[in-house]
């Protein structure tokens, strides 16, 4: 069958719902922590080691830079964790209609930018 | 819409379910340890250590690795199903992610019992 709905593949031009932007920084942030595993194991094994690697390490972490980047992946485990409690609940049935989508999917948001934040400045 | 005659062997509903119940384990063990964290006074080398060397710690450090590990690879392999097109190309990659989180849970063997 010939279907003539518009096909909008131009990532610009498709505006997503909010739920829709939860759920695609869902998977980006997902793919952002398994990417950074490598890392984030190195970073354990330094932790336990001993106690030079252990202080090797918050040597390292005292760089600016790579404080950001952990900045940026405790904002990734924060909205992956929220988003997916979301999900959990909306498989439970918590979370009904199209109004309970949406405002779940604010409090994602709301929480895990706020906690990073205060994190953040905390770590900083 | 999905036309499906259900006849073989697995549909996903595995997959569907161990990403939750590992989510749900990966999820107790970051509270847990973000409360311990929180309730701690102090925090340095000795504590960290103390806190990972009773074997109950490592072996539920060890389970959210291996649950992590699992919930990696149905998250990555519904993503390159999702992107990648080329068989080859996604082979590939998805026997890679699979050898590198096998690695990653021997790695993490070593990391909780080698300390």
């Amino acid at each position: 069958m010939q279907k003539n709905r518009p096909k909008y593949l131009n990532l610009f031009r498709i505006k997503l719902p909010l739920p829709g932007f939860v759920s695609i920084l869902h998977r980006a942030s997902g793919l952002l922590l398994f990417l950074a595993l490598p890392v984030l194991l190195w970073m354990l094994q330094a932790s336990l080691m001993s106690i030079e690697t252990f202080t090797g390490l918050q040597g390292y972490l005292d760089h600016p830079l790579l404080k950001l980047l952990l900045i940026g992946l405790l904002w990734a485990l924060l909205h992956h964790f929220f988003a997916g409690l979301r999900y959990l609940l909306i498989d439970m049935h918590k979370l009904p209609g199209l109004a309970g989508a949406r405002h779940s999917a604010v409090w994602v948001l709301l929480l895990s930018l706020s906690l990073t934040l205060l994190l953040g400045v905390k770590l900083w | 819409m999905v036309n499906r005659v259900v006849v073989g062997a697995h549909y996903g509903l595995r997959d569907w379910l161990i990403q939750r119940v590992s989510a749900v384990l990966m999820a107790v063990y970051l509270v847990t340890l973000a409360g311990y964290w929180c309730w701690q006074p102090s925090h340095n080398y000795d504590t960290w250590t103390a806190l990972f060397s009773s074997q109950w710690m490592r072996s539920f450090s060890l389970l959210f690795l291996l649950s992590l590990f699992y919930h990696a690879w149905v998250g990555v392999r519904d993503i390159v199903m999702d992107y990648v097109k080329p068989a080859a190309v996604r082979l590939v990659i998805h026997v890679g992610v699979i050898l590198l989180l096998l690695l990653y849970s021997i790695w993490s063997v070593q990391i909780l019992w080698g300390m």
